[in-house]
C-alpha cells in the first residue's frame, strides 16, 4: 500500500497504515505481567513485514495485530523467548527479526563495528610512527618573524586558558 | 505564465553556474584577476535565478494553479494558506528546488563575505560550488522539474498528506538543507585547498564558520524532525533509526568530528589531510542521504517517490564530486606539509580519538543502514537491522566519547599531563556521581545502562562547568578577577562549554525518556480514570468538531494530581476527507521533569473510547539539548576571531614592520 | 610555520584507500539500482523445501465435509492459493488460476483469509469456483502458519507435500507460463 509523491523527503515517518498510535489494545495485555512484560520486548524485536520499519509494537497494521496475537499464544503455550523468534521466523524468515541473529550473513554486519574500530587504532599508531621526528628529538628551532608576529597577537587576545 | 518564466530562469541558472565552475577557476590558474573577478557576479546572478524560479513555484502554490504538476498533486485549494507555502518543498521536485536555493544562496555568500580570501582560493572555491550547483541545476532541469505542466488541467489537486501539513515539519527541510548544503562549502574549500596544494591555519580560519553554520543548522534540523515524531505519531517515540533518519544523523556525526578537527588545524596546523578527507566525505554523506531519499534503493517510511533514474542521476553526481574529490585527496594529499607532533596525551590527541569514535560510529550506522541491501545482492535470504543493533553497537562506541569528552578541554596541546587533568575533574566527578544516586532514588531504582546514562550526562554538565571554572580561575583567584576574566572569555569558549553541555541535556532526556517511561492503555467511557505516574486522568467527554479541512472526535481530559484538578488535555483524531486519511494529535502536557502525554483511539461498540497515556520523564530535554548545542555553535560563529583573522595580523605586521 | 621535513617519503596507497572504499560503496549502489525485476517489498518464503503447513479447518461451502492435510501431497501437486472476497487483486488474478488448475490438471485448494462466509461465498458465485476445497480461515491461524503477509498468495507444493514455490501477489497473464512450468515441474 505504497503512496507515490505525496511524501516529504528527509522528513520523518510518515506512516502509511493509517491513523499513527502505539498500537496496542487494550484487549491484548496478558494476566501475567512476568508475561506481558515479555511480550512486549518480543513485540519490540519483532518486524511488522508489510510496514516500512516499524516494530509489531509500533503498527496499526492487521498482521501486526495478528503477530502480536501469535507472540502470545506462544507464550501462553510455554514457550521461552528464543524459541517465540524460532516460531515466527520459521513462516516469516529473518526478516522479521529486527535484532540481526548472529549467522555467517551477518557476521560482516555484527564484527564490522569493532573492527574497524580496531582498524582506526592501527591506522593511528602507524601514521603515528610514520610521523616526523619524535617529539623529544625535534630542536625547536627559533620563532620566525611571522610567528613572532602571531605569538603577540595570541598574547593579545588571550583566552583565559590554563593548562596542565 | 510565472512558471514559464521560472523554468525559463532556471535554464539561465544553469548556464551561469558552468560559467561559475569553469571562468573563476582558469583564472585562480592563470593568476588573472578580472577572470577569477567573474565568479563572484555569477554566484550573485545564480542566486537570482534559482530564487525567482522559487518564488514562481510558490507563486503556483498559493494561486493553486493546478495545471502545474506538482501543484495537482501535492496541493488543494483547501489547505491553509501556510500550509500551501511550506507545500512548496513538501515534494521531490520542490525540495529540489530548495535544495538548489540553498546551494545558490551559500555560494553567493562566499562570494559576498569573502573579500578577505586570497583571490586565488575564493576563485576556486566559487568555481567549485558553481560546479555543485550546475550538477544539481541538471539534475532538476532532466529528471524533476517542478514546472512540467498537466493538460488538461485538473480542477482541483489531489491535497498534501495530512501528517505533512504542520509547522515544525515544514522547517524541519530547510534547516536539514541548510546543514547539508552548508556542508558543500567545506567541502568546496577543501578541494580549492587540495587545488592550490596548500592547507594552513589561514585556510581552517575561512572554513571554520561556514562548518559551524552547517552543522548548527543540521542539529536543528534533525531535532526537529525527532520532536515532530514525537507529537505527531502517537506514542511518544522519537528516533527509529529508519533509514532516512540515518542519513541525516551521518553527516552530522562526521560534521562534529570536522568541526573540531578544523580548530587543530587552525591552532597547530596538523591533521591536515585527515581535515581534507573529512570535508569531502562529510559532503558525500549529504550527497548520500539525497540519494537514499530519492532512488527507492531502500525501504523506508520516509522515502519519496520510487525512481531509479533518479537515484542513477544522483549517483551520478555523487561519483563525479566524491569520486572527483576523493581522486585529488589521492594524488595530492601527500604533499601537504606535515604540522609538528604531539604525544598521545594532548589536547590534540583527545580530538584524534574523537575523531576516531565519531568516524567509526559514523560508519557503523552506514553500514547498519545498507547491510540489507548488501544481505540481499549476495544471498537470497532478506536481513533486517533495526534498533537493536544500533544499541548494541553505537551505544557502546558513545560511551568512550562521552567520558573523553569532559577530558579533552582540561588537556594542553602537544603535550599534557592526564593525572592532572583528571584532577581538575574531581568535582565534576563527585557531582556526577551524587546526580546518579540521586536519580537513582527519584526513579525508584532503574536499569544499570540507564543509570550510566545519566552520570555520562551529568558528567559532561559538569565537565563544561568545570572547563568553565579553569578558564575563569575561579576559587584560585579573587572573585573580581574571574569576573573580569569571564567578561572577557573569547565567544568559541562559551560556544564550546554550551555545546559540550547541550549534549549531556540532551544525553539525560533520551535516557531518561527510554528508560523510566511509564504508560496505561485501556478502554475508558466518560467519567472513568486511568493513572499514570502520579497523574490520574478522568475522561469527560468526547465531542465531534470541525477544521478548515478535517473532521475531528475530541476527547476532553482532566487531570489531576493529588485530588487535586491542575490541567485539561484535549487529544484528538481527525479524519481528512481529501486524502482520506486519519491522523491523532496527541494532547502533551510539558514540563522541566517530563511529559504528560495522551492519545485517545478508536471508540468500540459500546461507547469507549481506546485511551493510551505516557509519561515520559525528562523527554524535552532531548531537544531542549540539541537547540543548545546548536546555540553553542552559533555563539562560536560569532566570534570576532573566527570572522575576521586578518586585521589582528595586519596590526601585528606593522609593527613588525616598524620594527625592521 | 617551520617545521621538520621528514625524510622518509610517505607511501602514497594509503591515501587511495578512500577513494576504493568509496568507488565500492558507489559501485554497489549502482548495481542494485539497475537490478531487474527488483521489488524491495518482495520477501522470500523460509517454508520453501519444507513440508507445507497445515491447512485442515472447516469448509467456507455449506454442507461440505471440513477440509483435510489429506488434500495436500496426496499424490500430484497442489495450489494453495490464499485469498479473500476484499481483496482487489485476487479478482484480477481469478480468471488466470482458474485456468491454471484447469489446463495444467492439479489440484487448487483456497484458504479464504478474514472473510466473512456470506461475502466469500458470494465472491466465488460472481466469480466461479476453481477450488477443489476451500477452507473458511476467519481469525488467520492457518495462514499464520504459511507465513502469509498479504493477499493473493499461492504457494505450490509437490507431490510429497514440500513446499516448491511461493507466488507473492496476484498471478498475472503475463506469469502465467511461469508458474504453469513450475507446477508442471513439481509434478
Amino acid at each position: 500500500m505504497i503512496r507515490r509523491a505525496t511524501l516529504l523527503g528527509a522528513a520523518l515517518a510518515v506512516l502509511l497504515a493509517g491513523p499513527a498510535a502505539a498500537a496496542v489494545m487494550p484487549g491484548e495485555a496478558m494476566e501475567d505481567p512476568a508475561l506481558e512484560a515479555r511480550a512486549r520486548g518480543l513485540y519490540q524485536e519483532l518486524r511488522c513485514v508489510v510496514c516500512q520499519n516499524q516494530s509489531i509494537y509500533d503498527s496499526d497494521a492487521e498482521i501486526a495485530a495478528d503477530l502480536r496475537a501469535l507472540v502470545r499464544e506462544r507464550l501462553r503455550a510455554g514457550d521461552t523467548d528464543p524459541e517465540v523468534r524460532d516460531y515466527i521466523v520459521a513462516r516469516y524468515g529473518t526478516y522479521v527479526l529486527l535484532d540481526p541473529p548472529m549467522e555467517p550473513l551477518t557476521y560482516a554486519l555484527w564484527f564490522g563495528p569493532p573492527a574497524l574500530l580496531v582498524a582506526g587504532v592501527v591506522a593511528i599508531a602507524v601514521w603515528r610512527r610514520r610521523a616526523a621526528v619524535p617529539l623529544d628529538e625535534a630542536p625547536d628551532a627559533p620563532l620566525s618573524d611571522e610567528e613572532r608576529v602571531r605569538l603577540a597577537a595570541l598574547v593579545d587576545e588571550g583566552d583565559g586558558e590554563q593548562r596542565a | 505564465m510565472t512558471a514559464e518564466l521560472g523554468h525559463y530562469a532556471l535554464v539561465l541558472a544553469l548556464i551561469v553556474a558552468l560559467l561559475q565552475s569553469v571562468v573563476p577557476m582558469v583564472g585562480a590558474g592563470r593568476r588573472d584577476d578580472r577572470l577569477m573577478g567573474f565568479g563572484g557576479p555569477c554566484a550573485m546572478m545564480q542566486l537570482t535565478l534559482v530564487a525567482a524560479a522559487f518564488l514562481a513555484l510558490v507563486n503556483a502554490y498559493v494561486t493553486s494553479d493546478f495545471s502545474l504538476r506538482v501543484v495537482a498533486e501535492n496541493s488543494h485549494a483547501a489547505k491553509p494558506l501556510l500550509y500551501k507555502v511550506t507545500g512548496t518543498w513538501g515534494n521531490h521536485e520542490g525540495s529540489m528546488l530548495l535544495w538548489s536555493l540553498i546551494l545558490a544562496a551559500y555560494g553567493a555568500a562566499v562570494a559576498w563575505f569573502g573579500d578577505r580570501l586570497p583571490a586565488t582560493l575564493r576563485a576556486r572555491v566559487i568555481a567549485i560550488q558553481g560546479m555543485t550547483g550546475a550538477g544539481f541545476l541538471a539534475f532538476i532541469l532532466f529528471t524533476s522539474n517542478p514546472f512540467e505542466r498537466l493538460d488538461p488541467a485538473p480542477i482541483a489537486g489531489r491535497g498534501l498528506n495530512p501528517v505533512l501539513q504542520d509547522l515544525a515539519l515544514a522547517i524541519h527541510p530547510p534547516m536539514l538543507y541548510l546543514g547539508y548544503v552548508g556542508f558543500s562549502i567545506a567541502f568546496a574549500f577543501a578541494v580549492a585547498a587540495l587545488i592550490e596544494g596548500k592547507v594552513d591555519a589561514a585556510w581552517a580560519r575561512w572554513v571554520r564558520p561556514w562548518t559551524l553554520t552547517a552543522w548548527s543548522c543540521l542539529a536543528v534540523g534533525i531535532a526537529l524532525g525527532s520532536w515532530w515524531a514525537y507529537y505527531e505519531l502517537g506514542w511518544g517515540g522519537w528516533w527509529f533509526w529508519d533509514p532516512v533518519e540515518n542519513a541525516s544523523l551521518m553527516p552530522w556525526l562526521l560534521g562534529t568530528a570536522l568541526v573540531h578537527c578544523v580548530v587543530v588545524v587552525e591552532r597547530r596546523e596538523t591533521l591536515k589531510a585527515w581535515t581534507i578527507l573529512l570535508a569531502i566525505l562529510t559532503f558525500g554523506l549529504s550527497l548520500l542521504g539525497t540519494f537514499l531519499v530519492r532512488s527507492g534503493v531502500l525501504t523506508s517510511v520516509h522515502a519519496f517517490a520510487v525512481d531509479p533514474g533518479r537515484g542513477l542521476f544522483v549517483l551520478l553526481l555523487l561519483a563525479i564530486a566524491i569520486g572527483g574529490g576523493l581522486t585529488l585527496y589521492a594524488l595530492r594529499a601527500s604533499s601537504l606539509r606535515q604540522g609538528p607532533t604531539f604525544a598521545l596525551v594532548s589536547r590534540e590527541g583527545g580530538l584524534v580519538l574523537n575523531n576516531l569514535l565519531l568516524s567509526v560510529a559514523c560508519a557503523t550506522v552506514l553500514l547498519g543502514t545498507l547491510y540489507p541491501l548488501l544481505a540481499e545482492a549476495i544471498s537470497n535470504d532478506r536481513v533486517s537491522v533495526g534498533p537493536p543493533f544500533y544499541a548494541a553497537t553505537f551505544v557502546p562506541l558513545m560511551i568512550p566519547m562521552l567520558v573523553a569528552m569532559a577530558v579533552g578541554p582540561m588537556l594542553a596541546w602537544r603535550k599534557a599531563d592526564l593525572a592532572a587533568a583528571l584532577g581538575r575533574l574531581g568535582v565534576a566527578f563527585l557531582a556526577s556521581i551524587a546526580i546518579v544516586a540521586l536519580g537513582w532514588y527519584v526513579a525508584g531504582g532503574g536499569p544499570l545502562m540507564a543509570l550510566v546514562g545519566i552520570g555520562l550526562a551529568a558528567w559532561l554538565v559538569m565537565g563544561a562547568l568545570t572547563d568553565f571554572a579553569e578558564r575563569v580561575a575561579l576559587f584560585r583567584r579573587p572573585l573580581g578577577v574571574s569576573l573580569r576574566r569571564a567578561a572577557g572569555l573569547p565567544r568559541s569558549a562559551y560556544g564550546s562549554m554550551l555545546a559540550h553541555g547541550g549534549l549531556g541535556l540532551l544525553v539525560a532526556g533520551a535516557v531518561a525518556a527510554s528508560a523510566w517511561k511509564a504508560e496505561s492503555v485501556q478502554m475508558m467511557r466518560p467519567g472513568e480514570t486511568a493513572t499514570v505516574a502520579g497523574y490520574t486522568l478522568r475522561l469527560e467527554e468526547v465531542t465531534r468538531e470541525g477544521g478548515p479541512n478535517y473532521v475531528a472526535d475530541v476527547a476532553t481530559m482532566t487531570v489531576l494530581r493529588d485530588g487535586a484538578e491542575i490541567a485539561v488535555m484535549t487529544p484528538e483524531r481527525r479524519f481528512y476527507p481529501v486524502e482520506g486519511q486519519s491522523t491523532t494529535e496527541a494532547a502533551i502536557r510539558g514540563g522541566v521533569f517530563g511529559d504528560l502525554y495522551a492519545v485517545v483511539g478508536e471508540p468500540d461498540d459500546s461507547g469507549a473510547w481506546v485511551t493510551r497515556i505516557y509519561f515520559e520523564p525528562l523527554v524535552g530535554w532531548i531537544w531542549v539539548g540539541a537547540l543548545v548545542m546548536a546555540a553553542g555553535g552559533a555563539l562560536s560563529l560569532s566570534d570576532r576571531r573566527a570572522r575576521i583573522g586578518a586585521p589582528a595580523r595586519s596590526r601585528a605586521a606593522a609593527e613588525l614592520a616598524v620594527e625592521a | 610555520m617551520e617545521t621538520v621535513e621528514t625524510k622518509r617519503r610517505r607511501p602514497l596507497w594509503p591515501v587511495a584507500i578512500p577513494l576504493a572504499a568509496f568507488g565500492g560503496v558507489v559501485g554497489f549502489l549502482a548495481y542494485m539500482l539497475l537490478l531487474d525485476d527488483r521489488d524491495p517489498t518482495y520477501l522470500p518464503s523460509p517454508l520453501i523445501g519444507k513440508p507445507a503447513p497445515s491447512v485442515a479447518g472447516p469448509s467456507l461451502l455449506e454442507g461440505a465435509g471440513d477440509v483435510t492435510d489429506g488434500m495436500v501431497g496426496a499424490g500430484g501437486p497442489v495450489l494453495v492459493n490464499f485469498f479473500a472476497s476484499w481483496c482487489l487483486p485476487c479478482r484480477v488474478e481469478h480468471p488466470v488460476l482458474t485456468e491454471i488448475a484447469r489446463e495444467a490438471g492439479v489440484t487448487l485448494i483456497g484458504v479464504n483469509y478474514k472473510d466473512a462466509p456470506d461475502a466469500g461465498r458470494a465472491f466465488l458465485d460472481e466469480l466461479g469456483n476453481p477450488y477443489a476445497a476451500i477452507v473458511a480461515d476467519q481469525t488467520g491461524a492457518i495462514s499464520v502458519n504459511w507465513g502469509v503477509t498479504g493477499l493473493p498468495e499461492t504457494f505450490v507444493v509437490d507431490a510429497d507435500g514440500t513446499i516448491v514455490y511461493r507466488h507473492f501477489g496476484p498471478i498475472l497473464p503475463e506469469q502465467r507460463d511461469e508458474l504453469m512450468a513450475i507446477v508442471e515441474g513439481a509434478s
